[in-house]
């Protein structure tokens, strides 16, 4: 299944993905999963244009993340859409 | 009632609550619905952060309401959380009321399961259950309440739903603490063996009113604040022991939040009823618009259109009415009604302590339009929109997209500018924002621009005019990227945020605010404005009467050296040093100086004459970069909380706009054109 992780970087909108690795510091992982990023979740990517920030779905609450940001969330693609 | 209280001794009649809750969940709304008009907004002790405190009555019991920071967790990631955590543990209130949003329970819940590690009661208000139903989904709240063994209250606040019944609850919790058994949330199970471990090896150690388990929890969890403070409590040994073991389990942080979300899951599981499939719902189809890279930039600049429309069509006028009618007729009024008193009694009043006060007066039009435009947009949750907007240009100076709008609410006035940066939540970013925000070219200073710029340059005004408010964001956007490395290091600034969900504004919290902005700044603000504007019109008259001979003149030929590097006389210097207490000032001061009583004709003509194009340009230039008016530095003072950085970003503005100003002339002399 590692093959594929991928970062929320390069996620389609639409589609719909597992967090398995949050990358970062302790402080910046207790703000992610203070918003409901922990290993298990589910996210759906909302807007994501390739540049800029993106907007994800996770836990009923939309959340805006910077490209850096989305960099260090490492999630596995299901195939499911939305 | 007042019988009751002759026979109960006073202190059974008056119980502390504090509200907590998730930012975007409605607590405002509650908080203002419980306390209404008996708020008292003030700083929590030490800090810059806002503390709201108000009192209700229920059942004969005073209750007194303390509104803790909005927060997501109660890690010490912000200081907002800190004073929240430090609030409960050290001043234990009798009950903490935690409000939840029914649409996004599931993370809603995290702060509560952080909430009941506490040693406080807990009470859960479950807000926006009407904005769950629309989003199809349905709790049932005895279910809940059953799961949690806490008491769970239905609301909706913006209807006035609920509220009597919070407070039924907390009556009830606050007679029978000893009821209250909820069902707490653990730590994962692979952990909870080295949580045993670090909490045998503090044991003993940890202060009073720490509960140690939670102590134990939040060193697993890597929270600094806790952890110097055991790193201080054990000795060396027992430390290197638990820090080892800290080391070894750097992830741990996981391991908790995992656990609080697996409480979470077992928590909702019966109560929640969701059929969501695939909905479609309105945010969703706002947000397909307002957060485009394309069309979301054309709905905020239409929406900040709209703010500057009001503002020139309302605000303006109700300004000059407020000048012609009340500082104006009271200065007039005090000098008939003092008429034979000592001249210079007449004149501090009139022109010193009626300036300065008329000065706030008429700030207040504007201020008041755009308090009520950032409430507005706040409440109905497209702040973070415009903030996802922007993000991507406000990286180019170190900034993230919350600090956009402060910045743009400076076009109007500075003072609101530094105000608004409180949306701005990493405290450095904020102080990067509050040090930029007064070289945004305010309307004052607009204003000024469209006086002189003709006189100096007739035909090409327009074109000077926006060069130099172009000037202006260009020195903006490199004093960002500067201090970004000094302020913060360089630290790159994480931009995480939630997008609630959009709903309908509610007139109380947005009256509310303007109330209270508006209130703080007359408070804070109006007491420094009008001490410098007395200040400065004693340097302006003593010790003989006439401004040419004062004490002001005496330093503006001081400075002179320096004009002289911008061929400006020490008249002009003069004119910038008025232009503290206000930026309209300039006009007035250059007039009286040159002896030309106000005549825009004849102050053309003799300015035009002193001036070069070069050193007018500079002039200009100085003016558009110069220390903001006494009211924008007032708020300055009062937003960071601090002497040291009012002073640094006084140094910091003189020295920027006198070395551009200073470039721009000797450029221009350089190139010929100053002849």
């Amino acid at each position: 299944m590692s093959e594929k992780r991928i970062s929320l970087n390069a996620m389609a909108p639409g589609k719909v993905g597992v967090v398995r690795h949050l990358a970062g510091g302790r402080g910046f992982v207790s703000r992610l999963a203070a918003l409901g990023f922990t290993l298990g979740a589910e996210v759906t990517m909302v807007q994501n244009f390739g540049r800029g920030p993106l907007i994800v779905l996770v836990r009923d609450t939309r959340v805006a993340l910077g490209r850096g940001e989305a960099a260090k969330v490492l999630v596995e693609a299901t195939n499911n859409e939305q | 009632m007042s019988n009751n209280q002759t026979l109960k001794p006073a202190i059974e009649n008056l119980i502390t609550v504090a509200l907590a809750g998730q930012p975007n969940v409605g607590k405002s709304t509650v908080f203002n619905l419980l306390t209404g008009l008996s708020q008292h907004v003030g700083n929590w002790p030490g800090k810059t952060i806002e503390q709201k405190t108000g009192t209700c009555h229920y059942n004969g019991t005073e209750v007194r309401i303390v509104d803790l920071p909005g927060t997501y967790s109660l890690t010490a990631n912000s200081l907002e959380e800190r004073i929240a955590r430090d609030y409960i543990i050290r001043e234990r209130p009798d009950v903490v009321v935690a409000i939840v949003d029914a649409a996004a329970l599931e993370r809603n819940l995290y702060l509560v399961a952080e909430l009941l590690s506490l040693p406080a009661p807990v009470v859960l208000g479950l807000n926006m259950v009407d904005v769950a139903e629309q989003q199809g989904v349905h709790i049932e709240p005895h279910v809940l309440e059953a799961a949690l063994r806490l008491p769970v209250v239905p609301m909706v606040a913006t209807k006035n739903q609920g509220v009597r019944e919070l407070m039924e609850a907390v009556d009830r919790v606050s007679h029978d603490t000893a009821a209250y058994a909820p069902i707490r949330p653990e730590i994962r199970a692979d952990h909870q063996a080295v949580l045993a471990q670090i909490q045998q090896l503090i044991a003993g150690a940890v202060p009073e009113p720490y509960p140690e388990d939670w102590v134990a929890l939040k060193l697993l969890e890597g929270d600094e604040e806790i952890t110097s403070m055991m790193r201080e409590r054990l000795d060396e040994a027992r430390w290197q022991e638990v820090h080892t073991i800290l080391m070894q389990h750097e992830d741990a942080i996981l391991a908790v939040a995992g656990g609080r979300y697996e409480w979470i899951g077992r928590m909702v599981r019966a109560a929640v009823v969701r059929p969501r499939i695939g909905q479609v719902t309105l945010t969703d189809q706002v947000d397909r618009y307002a957060t485009h890279p394309f069309w979301g930039l054309l709905i905020l600049l239409g929406m900040l259109g709209l703010v500057f429309w009001l503002t020139y069509t309302v605000g303006a006028p109700l300004q000059e009415l407020l000048d012609t009618y009340l500082v104006h007729a009271g200065a007039e009024w005090v000098r008939s009604a003092l008429h034979g008193a000592p001249a210079w009694l007449v004149g501090l009043l009139a022109d010193g302590v009626i300036g300065g006060a008329g000065m706030v007066i008429t700030f207040l039009p504007i201020l008041v339009i755009f308090f009520a435009a950032l409430g507005l947009l706040e409440d109905v949750g497209y702040m973070a929109r415009a903030a996802y907007v922007m993000d991507r240009f406000m990286h180019l100076m170190g900034l993230h997209g919350k600090s956009f709008l402060p910045l743009f609410l400076g076009f109007g006035c500075n003072v609101p500018a530094v105000m608004g940066t409180r949306i701005v939540d990493s405290p450095r970013a904020r102080l990067l924002t509050i040090l930029v925000a007064p070289l945004v070219p305010c309307t004052a200073r607009m204003a000024v621009l469209a006086v002189l710029t003709p006189i100096f340059f007739g035909h090409h005004a327009a074109l000077v005019s926006w060069g130099l408010v172009g000037l202006s964001l260009v020195v903006l956007a490199i004093t960002g990227v500067a201090l970004h490395e000094l302020v913060l290091g360089g630290e790159h600034v994480a931009f995480i945020m939630e997008l609630p969900l959009y709903h309908l504004p509610n007139a109380r919290t947005i009256g509310l605010s303007v109330w209270q902005r508006s209130v703080a700044f007359l408070k804070k603000a109006g007491s420094i404005i009008l001490v410098v504007s007395v200040v400065v019109w004693a340097l302006s008259v003593l010790p003989g009467g006439e401004i040419d001979t004062s004490y002001l003149a005496a330093i503006g030929r001081l400075l002179a050296p320096l004009g002289g590097l911008m061929g400006l006389g020490w008249q002009t210097m003069v004119a910038l040093l008025t232009s503290f207490v206000a930026k309209e000032n300039t006009v007035a001061t250059l007039s009286v100086l040159y002896s030309a009583d106000e005549d825009g004709a004849r102050l053309a003509k003799v300015l035009s004459g002193v001036l070069t194009p070069a050193a007018a340009l500079a002039f200009l230039v100085v003016q558009m970069l110069f220390i903001p008016c006494v009211a924008t530095v007032a708020t300055i003072r009062q937003e960071t909380g601090s002497w040291k950085w009012t002073a640094f970003s006084i140094a910091l503005l003189l020295v920027i706009s006198f070395a551009v100003g200073i470039a721009i002339y000797q450029g221009a002399m350089l190139v010929g054109w100053g002849m």
